[in-house]
């Protein structure tokens, strides 16, 4: 049984139908597995009797025919950023420590729903702000992969973020599939730096309740797994309406595996000419024109395009995020749960509980947003970044009257070593810079990995479709990921 | 508009954060490095630019005005770093 936790999700559900393993037999693999791997500190707090339990309930279903469906079974990981009924839940962060919700978030909830098995909670950037999980109050998460080439032989990589404990713990075949969340790349960066499939949808396909709010206009879950059907598989129960979610949208799931056909015939893919930016390594540029030839080879019609406001979607997203995680982050004060530090009043009480609460990269953002959003200040910034945001979103409108999908690349580069960009926040922002843009417009996208770099370490390629295009997404990535035939493990 | 100690401590105030003296200027440049990059927003022109307020376009539900949960004051203590009789209890605060 030790191969299990090597199947995809679509082939362990396969095994489970046909009765080969049982989904007790599949989880306890995946157990032992990451028993063997607690030395990536992917997982914050596992919880392996609770699998165990689903997993027999699991197969307790199969027994009399009252399957759920294809996750029936399917041993996941959870980002810490979501809450789970009874399971500690803490978004990474000192200030949420001992946090245990007395209620599940809505995604999980329609997971656990479809008969999904729950490994245990996994590492993330603190609230999700950053792009390396290194500001985890649980300290960092390590890559999996390691680089090929003497100059970095040996050193640990980061797993990119936020999500980059479920992005690791997927590809180290200690969870089948992830949920995360994405803000301005923190599903697909990871996705890319891991060498899996990250998929975001679009905002509002998914409910936010229930998952610990960074940026409410930007947030949205979505699904980390090996490859694009897994991730199609697991978005189609995750997504759907909600009413306890003001902005998730009322409108019916598709079958996106069932759009899988293979056949890009036809599809316009566009290839925006502001992603060529200065300073991309060459092995980036040309995995970018593989990736177009794969598609134009598989019957698309590569179509040249213009998004103008691309390069200022990154500064405008650090004034939009800053300024929501600002109020949201207003909650932590000490009074309803998580860490109290005493101080000499209760202003005091506050203010040392936060300082001591949030880590530097967190408190950053929260000042920084606190001053866009201050008297006086809030126009200049503010509104300036919200109208910018327009832009961007007309850029893509304008798009879509000549292309049906876009083709980017997901990172300007492969995974770093672990202490690289540390000292300067604007570099470590700038590994956002091909997925921001998608987030500001609320569209869907999703990283394949498409190749290695020269030091053997995975690189993903990124598409974006219109809003609720998910179909077009998944059927075009699926042929990119054909083509790609990415095999490298690490 | 670069930021002073002076704003940055009023910030600070402002979004309920402890900072010690001696952090101050080192987080004023910080800050300010981060607020001098994102001024490149400048150059772009938006005037008559409506701000965008909803990422997709949808038309905002409006609930019914009925109570549909309570009754859960242990699970809304449950948490809390203290609470007595009910309540969620804190520092003074009314001399």
């Amino acid at each position: 049984m030790a191969m299990l936790n090597e199947l995809t999700i679509a082939e362990a559900g396969a095994g489970l139908a046909a009765g080969d393993f049982t989904a007790r037999e599949l989880t306890d693999v995946y157990l032992a597995a990451m028993d063997a791997a607690t030395g990536l500190n992917a997982y914050t707090a596992p919880t392996p009797e609770r699998a165990q339990n689903m997993a027999d309930a699991s197969d307790a279903r199969r027994v009399l025919g009252d399957t759920l469906g294809p996750l029936d079974g399917i041993p996941l990981a959870v980002k810490d950023l979501f809450c789970t009924e009874g399971v500690l839940s803490t978004a990474g962060s000192h200030i949420l420590q001992g946090f245990v919700p007395p209620y599940e978030s809505t995604v999980t909830r329609n997971l656990w729903d479809a008969g999904a098995v729950m490994l245990g909670k996994v590492n993330m950037d603190e609230f999700a702000m950053g792009s390396a999980n290194i500001t985890s109050h649980y300290g960092p998460t390590i890559n999996p992969w390691k680089a090929g080439s003497a100059a970095a032989a040996g050193k640990d990589l980061v797993p990119g973020g936020s999500s980059g404990g479920s992005a690791a713990a997927v590809a180290a075949r200690i969870a089948a599939g992830a949920t995360g969340t994405d803000t301005g790349g923190s599903i697909r960066q990871p996705g890319a730096f891991c060498g899996i499939v990250g998929m975001k949808p679009t905002y509002g396909r998914c409910s936010r309740w229930g998952i610990i709010a960074f940026a409410s206009s930007l947030d949205q879950a979505g699904p980390l797994a090996r490859t694009v059907e897994d991730s199609a598989l697991m978005l189609q129960a995750m997504a759907g309406y909600d009413p306890k979610d003001s902005t998730s949208v009322e409108q019916p799931v598709p079958d996106y595996a069932a759009a899988m056909t293979g056949d890009i015939r036809g599809l316009r893919v566009g290839v925006p000419a502001e992603y060529r930016m200065d300073g991309t390594p060459p092995e980036i540029e040309a995995l970018w024109q593989q990736g177009i030839d794969w598609l134009r080879d598989a019957g698309a019609e590569i179509v040249d395009i213009s998004l103008p406001h691309t390069k200022y979607a990154l500064p405008a997203y650090y004034i939009v995020a800053p300024a929501e995680a600002s109020s949201n982050l207003a909650r932590y004060d000490g009074v309803r749960y998580g860490l109290r530090v005493e101080g000499e009043d209760l202003i005091d009480t506050y203010e040392r509980t936060r300082a001591e609460g949030f880590g530097a990269e967190v408190q950053r953002r929260i000042m920084i947003g606190t001053y866009v959003l201050s008297a006086g200040y809030y126009d200049a910034y503010y509104l300036k970044a919200q109208r910018v945001r327009t832009r961007i979103a007309d850029d893509f409108r304008d798009a879509w009257g000549i292309c049906d999908v876009i083709l980017t690349p997901t990172t300007p580069s492969a995974a770093f070593a672990i202490g690289e960009k540390m000292g300067d926040p604007i570099a470590m922002y700038l590994n956002d810079i091909f997925t921001v843009p998608a987030s500001m417009a609320g569209l869907p996208a999703i990283s394949v990995p498409a190749g290695l770099s020269g030091d053997g370490l995975p690189l993903g390629l990124h598409m974006i479709a219109p809003a609720f295009g998910e179909e077009s997404l998944f059927r075009a990535a699926g042929v990119l990921e054909t083509a790609a035939g990415f095999d490298a493990r690490p | 508009m670069a930021l002073d100690t002076y704003t940055v401590r009023r910030i600070a105030r402002l979004a309920r954060i402890h900072v010690d003296d001696a952090d101050l200027a080192p987080l004023a440049d910080e800050l300010n490095n981060i607020l001098g990059w994102i001024e490149q927003l400048d150059e772009v022109d938006t005037d008559g630019v409506e701000p965008m307020t909803s990422a997709v376009e949808m038309v905002q539900r409006l609930r019914a005005d009925e109570m549909n949960d309570g009754d859960l004051q242990d699970d809304v203590l449950a948490n809390a770093p203290n609470a007595a009789d009910g309540f969620f209890a804190v520092p003074k605060v009314v001399e």
